[in-house]
This record gives structure tokens, C-alpha cells and sequence, in this order.
């Protein structure tokens, strides 16, 4: 048993935290406040190779693993939690299915543009009538020659707008549940692909959120990504890494509101109460930490770690919510005001309670591996 | 990055987990109702090599490691709590040997405690001198080769029935917690009494006594280190001894879960298992959630006692204060989930919800751990 990280995964966080600090976080406030894309950090973390992150090298990317993702997405959230959604989005449920599912016609066609920023990927699965209960989604896939044409409207779509490539989940039939569903590589710039409202959001304003309209999209049957029928699948699989990496993020908030309080805690007179609270609050992160990394390093290693993905992305992001009210409210006041990170924290925090299967939904995949 | 047992942790585990099963915790509802000292599980887990874990194989022991130490109690824990306390203190009472003593006094001192023959404990606290251990009376004098030990203790885990037992004593009051040393009293050469056994919430087995020393002599060759070291050495061993605690804890929770899952697939209302209601499913996948925390957090700081690592202090402290607050909340959630029959005890859960509060408050309070982390975090 070792629990430290791998000394190479190590030197790999502090090469990305260096960029964080210095390029995503002066940033933070600011596209905070004008709901504005961080395009200087997302350049910067593509130039850095940071969106190929999971990329093997041979397709151009950096050919790491989960447990360098969770800390690169930690890295980043630690600075910019706009920003590192964004790339969360994009390496995992963006990006990592057409590695997992994909033909190597498709990984040799879309992965390098990926892996080099050059496309921003994104996941369009949730419908308005269709969030947790994904299975019932209604957005069609019509089978026409060589081909399909996609008809509906697909909701909170991250990096909507954005990203050059969406992966799309609809209904090829029959079955109307999970087996009718297939996924698809949908291009942004393919004629009837549209994006609709543009949300406006409590936090993570840079990362902008909204619909994604397809009407009549013509898909040509080579961007069909698996078997009919397999979407579903392939929908469930991206979900479970792409916990990690909110559970990656959840930390990043985390630590930031962990350390600015300890950090305007030393400059001020200390008092026990305010003491012990800081002291619950790192306690929370250090055991929410261990389960991301224990999730990453199952996922890593090719072992089964659903279970432990739900568990990670559930404890980080509940931490997460309560050690950033319980920063704001160490910070007092000034921590409520415009600007501040603590209140930032907050509203960027709550979002991860929700997305990505909402916590309810979490404890709803591991309390049925267990009953059963 | 390795979170898995070695296969000869495994291979320890899986002869406790048997073992446990067969002998301990067939007893566990007895030695909690009679609040009887269990000697023969002591026996058991002595001819077992159970009570040598805490040793490497050059004192007689069979691991020394931490990792063991806390995968072993957490095992016996999860069926008996007062059982695990057995192990969790014989290696309390055999760090201040391990950590601080000289060649030739771990070669002395540790066969017997690592062959079982003898258990260890260890007497820091007093009765004015609990979370503040500066604060302590109990005085040591030297006459030539010899210290004289005057003083009382309080709260002795395992004081009564220890052949070996460590104390810590001012040899110069004037200096504070600088002058206290830490001492090796063996019982058949330098006898102290047992007073008091305390009546408890739970833990109810295992003996928590009042010793008293009224002139016991003590030969200096059983010091530890120099003298004015006691403190130091006082809190190396609760770094070391912290993450057992939580181990502890984490035992516990994960009996009263396990029991409470089994129960809810069979219990029956509204004509299904109430199992099949998500607020009891949720209530579930919150505590699978935090045993699964605490245990990793338990097992980083055990690796980091094995590792001599630099932030030990501060981990040490982070695993106690989680996993023994985890399972004061894990177990009262099983007590609720098993509701009227929860109360009874007929069921193991009412106990191990009463073994689960002591996690709170002994080796360090959870006040004194947020301390301990409040410090390490703003220094």
C-alpha cells in the first residue's frame, strides 16, 4: 500500500498548477464577472498539451491517465472553475468516448484536432424533459441512406457555442428506452446544428451553458460512434470518468477556499472556534481527495470503479459545497462582496452538486450496487 | 500509488477475519453485558501471533508496520470493539519501546509483549491532566540506579491486567512538560496497583483503571531516552497510535453497517424490504461513502507512520477526527435504520453505537485534533 501520489504525476500537477496560477487564475474574477470565455487560459492549457491529456500519443496527445486528469482538472479548478470545466468537458465525456468506442478511422480523424485544442469537444445528452432519467430521451436519429438526420433539442450543454465537436446522444428506435439510443459525432459547423439560449447562471460564468438545437442534421453513418443502440452505453461509460473529473474540480474549488481562508486567518487575531472549522474543513478535503484518487487509480488500472466514481464525485462535491460557505463565512463579511473568491466559490461549488448525475443520482448507482 | 493490501496483509486479514468470526464475535454481546475483561480472547490472539503485529520479526514480532497494525484492528473492531483494543493496546503500550527505546531495551522488552505472554499499556493521563498532559503530578526521583515513582493515573486502558506498562512522570517539575520521562514498568519487578475500574457507556470489556504508584521502584535502565524526553516521546507514540483509533472506528461503522444492510433486505413494511425505499437506500450510500473516506484517510496516515513522513502529525489527526466522527454519525444512523429493535439489546448495533463514542474522546479528544490540524495549517 502506498497512498502518495507517483513522484511523475506529481512534478505533472505542479507543472499544470504553475500555468494555473499564472494564467487561469488573474482570470478568474474577470470572466467571472463579464460571463465571458477564458480564451487565454484554454489556449494556454492547449498549448501546453493539457487537452489531450487522456489522448494516447500517437493521436497528439499527452497519453496520460485518470489519476493526471483528476489532478489536472484539480489544478485548474484551484485557479479558474470556469476554466476548468471547460476542459473537464472536453477531455472526458468530449473526447474520451471516441478513444473508448470510437473505430480507428474516427480516433485517427478526431482525436489529434482534439487533443490540440483545435476542436473544443462537448456531450449533448440532457434534453428538457430528460436529465437524470437520460433514458428517456426524445431527440431523433433517422435513418436516410447512407446516413441519419437528427431532429431535437438538447439543454445545459457545456462549451455550447464553443466547441467544434458535440457528441449527441438520440433515438434510433425501436425500444424507447436505453436500448433505442445511439450516439453520434456531430461537427459544430454541419448545416441545421444551431445553438440556441445561452444560459445565465449563479457560477461558472466563463463556461457558457445552454441548448443546443439540431434540426434536420444530416450525420453521415461513419460519425455514428459504436453500434446502434449502443449509446446508451457509451453515454454511462463517459459519465463514470467524467466524475473523476468533477470530483477533480470539486477539489481545486475546495482547496482554493481552504487556503485563502487559512491564508487571511493568519493575518488576523486567532480564534479556537474559527480554528477548528478550518480544521474540518481541510479534514473533509484530505478523506474527499483520497476517494478521487482511489476512483482515478482503479480507472486507471482497468478495474471496475463505478461504485467508487459515484462515491467520489458525491463526497468532493458536497465537501466542496460546505467548505466554501464555510470559508465565506470565516472570511465574514468582505467575503460576500463582488469580486471576492469566497463568494465566487459558492455560486462555481454548487453547480457540481448537480451536473454530471446530481448527487442524488449518485447515491442512487451506489445504494443499488450494494442492495442488489 | 498502490491502494491494495500486500498479499501477505491480505493473507494476516484473512486469518483475523476467520478467527474473529469463529471466536470473537460469538462473544461480543457477553463481554459487553458483564463488562468482563475478555482473557480468553487475549489468549487467543496471543497464540495467534495476533499480539505480535505491532513487532518487527527482530524483536519476536511478525510485522511492525502500521498498515497491519491498523488492517488488524479494524477487523477485530468490526465484530467486537473491546477485542480490537486488545491489539490497539499492545501497540500503544509498545511504542514508547519501539520509538524511543535503546537496542538493548527493545530486545528486552519486546519477545514478551510480542509473544503475547505479557500485554503492554501505557499511563499518560491524570486526573487533573487529560487534554493538557503538561499539567501532570506524578513524580519520579532518582536514587542512584534506580527511579521512585509516586503518583496516580487515570483512565488506564488495560492498566489492571498489563505486565508491562509505560508511565510518564516529572523528574523536574520545574520544567514544565520539559521535565517529564517516560518509564517501563514491568509488574512482576516494580508492582503498581489498580484501584478503580470505571463503569462505562461502552467498551465495557476492556479495563479502564485508576493506577496508583505509592514508592515503586523502577530501574533507570528502563527510562526511555533521556531524561525530559517523556513528552516528546509522548507525542511521537498518539502520531503513531492516532490512525489505530480511527481504524477503530472504522471497524465499528463498518459492523453496525454491514449488520444494518443484512437487516434491511429482510425486513419487512408496507409489504417490501424497507431496503427498497430510497431514503433508506440514501441512507446507506451517504455512510458507504464516508466509511469508504475515512478508511482511506485512515490508511494514509498509517502509511505515512511507516514512511516516518514529515505531515504525519497533522494526517494522524485528520484520520482519527474523521473516522471517529464518522462512526459516532454511521452508527446512530444503524440504530435508526433497525428502529425499535435498533434500541435492544438483542441487536449488536445499540453497542456499537455506545463503542463508537469513546473514538471521539480517547488518544486526543476531537477537540484536541482540530487543534493539532488548526496548527499545522496556520504555521
Amino acid at each position: 500500500m502506498d497512498l502518495e501520489l507517483p513522484p511523475e504525476h506529481a512534478s505533472f500537477r505542479d507543472g499544470v498548477r504553475e500555468l494555473a496560477q499564472a494564467v487561469a487564475l488573474p482570470l478568474a474574477a474577470e470572466v467571472d464577472r463579464d460571463h465571458r470565455f477564458p480564451i487565454e487560459a484554454v489556449n494556454a492549457a492547449a498549448e501546453a498539451g493539457l487537452l489531450g491529456v487522456l489522448i494516447p500519443r500517437e493521436y497528439g496527445g499527452l497519453g496520460l491517465d485518470a489519476l493526471a486528469f483528476t489532478l489536472c482538472i484539480d489544478e485548474l479548478a484551484r485557479a479558474c472553475a470556469s476554466t476548468s470545466v471547460i476542459v473537464d468537458v472536453h477531455t472526458s465525456v468530449g473526447s474520451e468516448p471516441i478513444l473508448l468506442f470510437g473505430t480507428d478511422e474516427q480516433k485517427r480523424r478526431w482525436l489529434p484536432r482534439l487533443a490540440s485544442g483545435e476542436l473544443l469537444g462537448a456531450f449533448a445528452l440532457t434534453e428538457p424533459a430528460s436529465g437524470s432519467d437520460a433514458a428517456s430521451l426524445k431527440t431523433s436519429a433517422r435513418r436516410n441512406g447512407d446516413g441519419y438526420v437528427l431532429n431535437g433539442t438538447k439543454i445545459f450543454i457545456t462549451n455550447v457555442g464553443h466547441a467544434g465537436l458535440y457528441i449527441v446522444f438520440a433515438r434510433t428506435g425501436p425500444d424507447e428506452r436505453a436500448a433505442g439510443v445511439s450516439a453520434f459525432l456531430v461537427p459544430a459547423d454541419s448545416p441545421g446544428v444551431h445553438v440556441g439560449q445561452v444560459f445565465k447562471k449563479m457560477g461558472l460564468n466563463g463556461s457558457p451553458t445552454g441548448e443546443l438545437v439540431l434540426e434536420d442534421v444530416l450525420v453521415p453513418v461513419e460519425n455514428r460512434l459504436a453500434a446502434e443502440g449502443q449509446g446508451f452505453t457509451v453515454a454511462m461509460r463517459a459519465l463514470d470518468s467524467g466524475r473523476i473529473g468533477i470530483s477533480g474540480q470539486a477539489l481545486g474549488i475546495g482547496q482554493a477556499a481552504v487556503d485563502e481562508a487559512a491564508s487571511l486567518m493568519k493575518g488576523r487575531a486567532r480564534e479556537q472556534g474559527d480554528d477548528f472549522t478550518l480544521a474540518d474543513m481541510a479534514t473533509r478535503l484530505a478523506s474527499a481527495r483520497l476517494l478521487a484518487y482511489n476512483a482515478a487509480w482503479l480507472c486507471s488500472a482497468g478495474r471496475p470503479f463505478t461504485r467508487q466514481a459515484s462515491m467520489a464525485k458525491l463526497h468532493c462535491t458536497d465537501t466542496t459545497m460546505q467548505v466554501a460557505l464555510d470559508a465565506l463565512q470565516l472570511a465574514g463579511e468582505q467575503g460576500t462582496f463582488s469580486g471576492s473568491p469566497f463568494e465566487r466559490h459558492v455560486r462555481d461549488a454548487k453547480a457540481l452538486q448537480i451536473y454530471e448525475g446530481s448527487n442524488q443520482v449518485q447515491r442512487i448507482v451506489i445504494g443499488r450496487e450494494m442492495i442488489q | 500509488m498502490d491502494f491494495d493490501l500486500s498479499q501477505e496483509q491480505v493473507a494476516i486479514r484473512d486469518t483475523i477475519r476467520e478467527l474473529v468470526q469463529d471466536r470473537v464475535a460469538p462473544r461480543a454481546a457477553e463481554i459487553d453485558e458483564k463488562a468482563e475483561y475478555p482473557k480468553d480472547i487475549e489468549r487467543l490472539f496471543a497464540e495467534n501471533g495476533i499480539l505480535g503485529i505491532p513487532f518487527p520479526e527482530e524483536y519476536g514480532g511478525i510485522s511492525g508496520s502500521s498498515v497491519t497494525i491498523c488492517m488488524g484492528i479494524e477487523e477485530i473492531a468490526k465484530a467486537c470493539a473491546t477485542s480490537s483494543l486488545i491489539l490497539a493496546v499492545q501497540a500503544l503500550g509498545s511504542y514508547p519501546i519501539l520509538v524511543a527505546g535503546s537496542e538493548e531495551q527493545k530486545k528486552r522488552l519486546c519477545p514478551p509483549l510480542a509473544s503475547g505472554e505479557s500485554v503492554a499499556a501505557y499511563a499518560l493521563s491524570e486526573t487533573g491532566s487529560g487534554s493538557d498532559a503538561a499539567a501532570m503530578k506524578t513524580r519520579a526521583k532518582r536514587y542512584g540506579n534506580e527511579y521512585v515513582i509516586n503518583g496516580t493515573k487515570q483512565f488506564i486502558t488495560g492498566g489492571s491486567i498489563a505486565g508491562t506498562l509505560v508511565v510518564f512522570a516529572q523528574t523536574d517539575p520545574e520544567a514544565n512538560h520539559r521535565g517529564i520521562s517516560a518509564f517501563v514498568l514491568e509488574r512482576d519487578t516494580s508492582p503498581w496497583q489498580a484501584l478503580k475500574l470505571e463503569h462505562k457507556l461502552g467498551i465495557r470489556g476492556s479495563p479502564t483503571a485508576q493506577l496508583v504508584f505509592d514508592d515503586v521502584k523502577v530501574p533507570a535502565a528502563n527510562r526511555l531516552g533521556e531524561e525530559g524526553a517523556g513528552f516528546k516521546i509522548a507525542l511521537a507514540v498518539l502520531d503513531r497510535s492516532r490512525p489505530g483509533i480511527g481504524a477503530q472506528a472504522l471497524g465499528i461503522a463498518e459492523g453496525a453497517f454491514d449488520y444494518a444492510l443484512a437487516y434491511a433486505r429482510e425486513r419487512k413494511q408496507f409489504g417490501q424490504p424497507i431496503s427498497t425505499f430510497q431514503g433508506i437506500q440514501f441512507m446507506f450510500a451517504d455512510m458507504a461513502t464516508q466509511i469508504e473516506a475515512a478508511r482511506h484517510l485512515v490508511y494514509l496516515a498509517a502509511t505515512k507512520v511507516d514512511a516516518k513522513a514529515s505531515d504525519l502529525t497533522k494526517v494522524a489527526s485528520m484520520a482519527k477526527l474523521f473516522a471517529s466522527d464518522m462512526a459516532m454519525k454511521v452508527t446512530t444512523d444503524c440504530v435508526q435504520i433497525l428502529g425499535g429493535y435498533g434500541y435492544i439489546s438483542d441487536y449488536p448495533v445499540e453497542r456499537m453505537m455506545r463503542d463508537a463514542k469513546i473514538t471521539q474522546i480517547y488518544e486526543g479528544t476531537n477537540q484536541i485534533q482540530r487543534v493539532v490540524i488548526a496548527r499545522s495549517l496556520l504555521k
